[in-house]
């Protein structure tokens, strides 16, 4: 019952992934780069979530998985970024 | 309690299977019945030195001044008493107990998701309970820190604290896999047209209970690895000499240790979830509301950690944020009382030994949670903050509640797990005196606190003598019950009159197969049809 | 990860889902360390600017290259197992443990040059450093030293997985264990996908 169909992904799509990382990989070190402060390190980071989601959705598979994965994936990444918010909570208004 | 079973019913899961006989066939066994057993008995030595450890407390604490142990010997007993009962006692307690015994039972499947991972996590268990018993002798001595490990102190006490902290993060090891197979058990494996809200509701808890382990347990874990690295490398992450920020220990340490009380409540609420209804004879009220609830709760409950922390200077605005959330997770805790008082309006209510640890839970449970709503607000908490009040608050919940819950669990499931009956009359003999005994031992804490006594202290001022006097002498009863509720227990494993496959009248699945159940539970494939509290 | 034991059937997607909520025990591990991190961060922000100076971006840049090109290939050796294609998929894992091997080197000599210029933690100089300087160092090697080890571990999972392929256990029809310990070797990359901006580049 579990072989519904299997999602084979091509070795072109993997290729196409990394290049995209690895652009995304350039793009930060060379904002970075060029300018420093605090709108670098916004900029760092959010492209290191886009990468982040590249790699769950295609390498990892997430996007061809069943519904559940998503949704506890989903759960995990959400608790954490609540559990970041509600701690400086602290730290933020001391 | 092994021998001589096989006369009650071959084929049991107590008869001797597999290539090894005796105490190795116990050790090798992946079957998640005997697993559970294993983790009873060692729960139950655990407790037992837990329940020691406490019992010289109170008798130091029996009068002011120093009577039989010094005040660092009495600092390392409520570490140790503290270690052992959280981390070895309560937190794998019923999840790890009942919840390997009965959650593939009640769902129809034959086993766990994952067999070799449940007897493997039963070994890292005993590994990190190993290493926790060998923090108290040698080196410096029993660590001192309390079972919290707060920094600075904990970086700074040359006491065993490294391996007390290597201690929990092992046995947190034990604890995340056994819900990673649990969430997995309970998604892949209900037996056929078991929807999800066809599911029992012990189940329904250890999911939620489950999920609070794979996602609470791992900060615990980094923040101990953290402890050590500190102790080993002078680091200075949590050591403010270095720069670090000893709150921030409290911060991650809380971000654990509050859902760890989830961890440890969830699955005795949902305990008396399946007994209320067995012993009304009345379907349970209000079975969504009460799936919600521990869904609630676990959700909730991971965000209200601050609460321990509203007098360790945290901003106002986060002290504010925490008790509002705080007394949001009362909100579902009291919908499943309301739907317990439900479940037992006008049913025909029989009350035995299972049934009077029951509704003593709820009694204790009740007194526990207004408890904590007054140390949940912020004026009051200032007042009783490290009191004895505190200390009555969680031991009313943690005790009167999961270890009520976990002697009542005992009681109903044991015709199940050993196919025989205890002695109905011991039993409740043992409920009275544990009961009385629980109250005169922690309820006179409520009255300590709030005239100020501090915990952890081995001495006191002479005015706090009457209440401390009380307090140990219900000790003293209160061991003197569970020795007569243990004894009754292992008698009756032994000796008692053979078991019906159905006791009690009850619904769920576990009833419709022979006590103790044969070694792959069910002869046929289950398939459910029906609702789980249906009573007629 | 272990996989079904003892039942008639396999269940693959159960040994997906267990090793998924593995990762996520994981992914929280690693979560509590960030949260230390920003924590630290926001109160030595200057300090945390001077210590990252001291790292070289070029082979934390080539690291993450590594990484990235690894996490490709075992993802492709799925692929091929997919496809039958079983010298294709061996070759891949090998590129991949080779990488991994690649990327432990370039650790090994990042490490052994910040010791032999006594950035330790509890080195006299460090000691001597700001608070905020001590507390990078600190986190600097205990974040990349908890990720080495997990890079350890699935370089044996992945060893595993290769002679496993290799005496065909796993084969077209049977490859959740490639699968996860693919993903376990994804969740490493994940992790080096966030350290190395934190701790490299933010200077």
């Amino acid at each position: 019952m579990q072989h519904g169909e299997v999602h084979i992904t091509s070795y072109r799509a993997h290729g196409v992934i990394l290049v995209l990382l690895l652009f995304l990989t350039a793009i930060t070190i060379t904002i970075t780069w060029v300018d420093a402060g605090s709108f670098s390190v916004g900029v760092a980071m959010l492209v290191a979530c886009v990468k982040a989601t590249l790699v769950l959705f295609y390498f990892m598979h997430l996007k061809f998985d069943a519904l559940v994965f998503k949704v506890f994936a989903g759960m995990v990444f959400f608790l954490l970024a609540v559990v970041f918010v509600v701690t400086f909570f602290d730290y933020l208004f001391r | 309690m092994t021998s001589n079973n096989s006369a009650l019913h071959p084929g049991s899961y107590l008869d001797q299977q597999g290539k090894y006989k005796g105490i190795l066939g116990w050790l090798t066994s992946t079957d998640h019945k005997r697993i559970g057993i294993l983790y009873l008995m060692c729960i139950l030595v655990f407790f037992l030195v837990g329940v020691t450890l406490g019992g010289v407390m109170k008798l130091e604490l029996l009068r002011p001044g120093e009577q039989y142990i010094d005040a660092q010997t009495y600092n390392g007993f409520f570490t140790v008493h503290g270690i052992i009962m959280i981390f070895m006692v309560v937190i794998p307690g019923l999840a790890a107990v009942f919840g390997n015994f009965f959650l593939p039972i009640m769902i129809g499947a034959k086993d766990v998701a994952f067999p070799r991972l449940n007897l493997f996590s039963w070994y890292i268990y005993i590994v990190g309970a190993a290493i926790a018993v060998l923090s108290q002798f040698g080196g410096k001595g029993a660590p001192d820190t309390g079972w919290t490990f707060y920094a600075p102190y904990s970086i700074d006490s040359n006491t065993n604290v490294t391996t007390a902290v290597l201690a929990a993060f092992v046995l947190g090891f034990s604890s995340i896999l056994t819900g990673l197979n649990f969430i997995v058990t309970i998604h892949r494996m209900r037996a056929k047209g078991m929807t999800w809200f066809k599911m029992p509701l012990f189940p329904w808890s250890l999911y939620a209970t489950a999920w609070i382990q794979v996602l609470a347990t791992p900060i615990v874990g980094i923040t101990l690895l953290m402890v050590i690295a500190e102790r080993t490398f002078r680091i200075g992450f949590f050591d403010p000499s270095l720069g670090g920020d000893p709150i921030l220990y409290q911060h991650l340490f809380w971000i654990y240790s509050h859902p760890a009380v989830y961890i440890m409540i969830l699955p005795a609420m949902g305990v008396i979830t399946e007994i209320i209804p067995t012993f009304c004879q009345r379907k349970v009220f209000g079975y969504q509301a009460i799936v919600l609830s521990s869904l609630a709760i676990a959700g909730v409950g991971y965000l209200v950690w601050g609460h321990h922390m509203f007098t360790s200077g945290m901003s106002d605005f986060s002290r504010m944020a925490f008790s509002f959330l705080t007394f949001i997770v009362a909100i579902p805790s009291a919908i499943k009382v309301f739907n317990w008082i439900a479940t037992m309006y006008k049913g025909s209510i029989k009350i035995n030994t299972t049934f009077l640890y029951s509704i003593s839970f709820i009694f204790q449970f009740m007194i526990g949670g207004l408890t904590g709503l007054t140390l949940g607000a912020l004026a009051t908490n200032v007042h009783v903050h490290d009191t004895y009040y505190v200390v009555a608050h969680f031991h009313y919940i943690v005790f009167g509640g999961m270890g009520f819950a976990f002697f009542a669990a005992i009681h109903y499931w044991f015709p199940k797990m050993f196919g025989r009956m205890y002695n109905e009359k011991l039993g409740k003999i043992g409920w009275a005196i544990v009961f009385s005994g629980f109250t005169l031992l922690y309820f006179p804490m409520f009255i300590l606190g709030l005239q100020g006594m501090p915990r952890r202290y081995f001495d006191y001022l002479p005015e706090y003598s009457g209440g401390h006097f009380i307090s140990s002498i219900g000790a003293f009863v209160l061991i003197t019950g569970i020795i007569i509720m243990v004894y009754n227990l292992f008698r009756s494993a032994k000796k008692g009159e053979l078991a019906p496959a159905n006791p009690w009248d009850g619904r769920t699945l576990e009833w419709t197969i022979p006590s103790p159940p044969p070694l792959e539970n069910f002869d046929n494939e289950v398939v459910v049809t029906e609702h789980p509290y249906d009573y007629k | 990860m272990e996989h079904t034991a003892n039942h008639e059937h396999r269940d693959d997607k159960g040994s997906k889902m267990g090793m998924w909520i593995f990762i996520f025990t994981e992914l929280l591990l690693f979560g509590g360390l960030f949260l230390v991190y920003a924590v630290s961060r926001a109160k030595f922000f200057e300090d945390f600017h001077i210590a990252a100076h001291q790292l070289n971006v070029f082979v934390g840049a080539v690291n993450t290259i590594v990484l990235l090109v690894s996490s490709m290939t075992i993802a492709m050796s799925i692929t091929a197992i997919q496809k039958n294609q079983k010298r294709v998929a061996l070759m891949l894992l090998g590129i991949t443990l080779t990488l991994a091997f690649v990327f432990m080197v370039n650790k090994y000599f990042e490490w052994g040059g910040k010791i032999h210029h006594q950035l330790y933690p509890g080195s006299d100089i460090v000691l001597t450093l700001k608070h905020g300087q001590v507390l990078f160092f600190g986190l600097y090697f205990f974040m990349t030293g908890l990720h080495a080890f997990h890079i350890i571990v699935g370089m044996a999972l992945i060893g595993y997985v290769f002679f496993q392929i290799k005496n065909d256990k796993i084969k077209p029809d049977n490859f959740q264990l490639l699968e996860n310990a693919g993903l376990y070797w994804h969740l490493v990359d994940l992790i080096w996908i966030f350290l190395f901006p934190l701790l490299y580049l933010i200077t």
